[in-house]
């Protein structure tokens, strides 16, 4: 296995561009979690990093890999995977708990029928 | 600027903005102000986590970080659905 340092420059610049893209999706999904005033609003926030975000650092991950050891690396695909079935379940679980105490407790933020 | 400097400073500045992605999660699983705001919070603090933890992998060279990174995505996932039915039902095992 090679060291790094042994990859060629055009792709440490590529792989860093790449993960800097990801990386301001994943920050900008946060901020949309502190910035937004509703939780109806909110819950679509942390979206922006869970599918997009990720998945440009997994493909840099995967590129990253690939190089470094002189063969096709696609074990980090299985993270990108994973977290493209997982996301829209759990959050449409909470998006559904939330409407549920907000329409037990009878808020009007909760959406109509 | 050789391959490793570009890697090392590049991906570091990644880390920087997912560990502030991270504050800022970890501020709304703080201050709430409701049960399902704190679990979305706690939602996107693994998610930057792991992302982190990639990072760090390609920062780093070691491979074993990728594990780690599957092991957080996964217990996030769990973690994430036990408590949005706990939210829901009031427990978690029927």
């Amino acid at each position: 296995m090679n060291t790094p340092s042994d990859l060629p420059l055009w792709a440490a610049w590529a792989i860093v561009v790449v993960t800097l893209c990801g990386s301001l999706l994943a920050l900008s999904g946060s901020l949309g979690l502190v910035v937004l005033k509703r939780f109806y609003e909110r819950v679509h926030a942390p979206t922006l990093g869970a599918t997009l975000g990720m998945a440009m650092i997994v493909i840099a991950s995967v590129t990253f890999w690939s190089l470094s050891e002189g063969r096709l690396a696609l074990k980090d695909l299985l993270i990108g995977v994973f977290l493209t079935v997982t996301t829209p379940v759990t959050l449409i679980l909470l998006a559904r708990a939330a409407v549920y105490r907000d329409r037990v407790e009878g808020n009007d933020d909760a959406p109509s029928e | 600027m050789t391959a490793s400097a570009v890697l090392f400073w590049g991906l570091g500045a990644a880390q920087a903005l997912l560990l502030l992605a991270m504050a800022l999660a970890a501020w709304r699983m703080i201050r709430g102000p409701r049960a399902q705001d704190r679990v979305l919070g706690l939602d996107t603090l693994y998610l930057n986590a792991m992302l982190l933890i990639l990072v760090q992998g390609m920062r780093s060279g070691v491979g074993l970080y990728f594990e780690a990174a599957l092991i957080i995505g996964m217990l996030g996932f769990t973690a994430t659905v036990a408590l949005a039915k706990f939210l829901m039902r009031g427990e978690v095992i029927e």
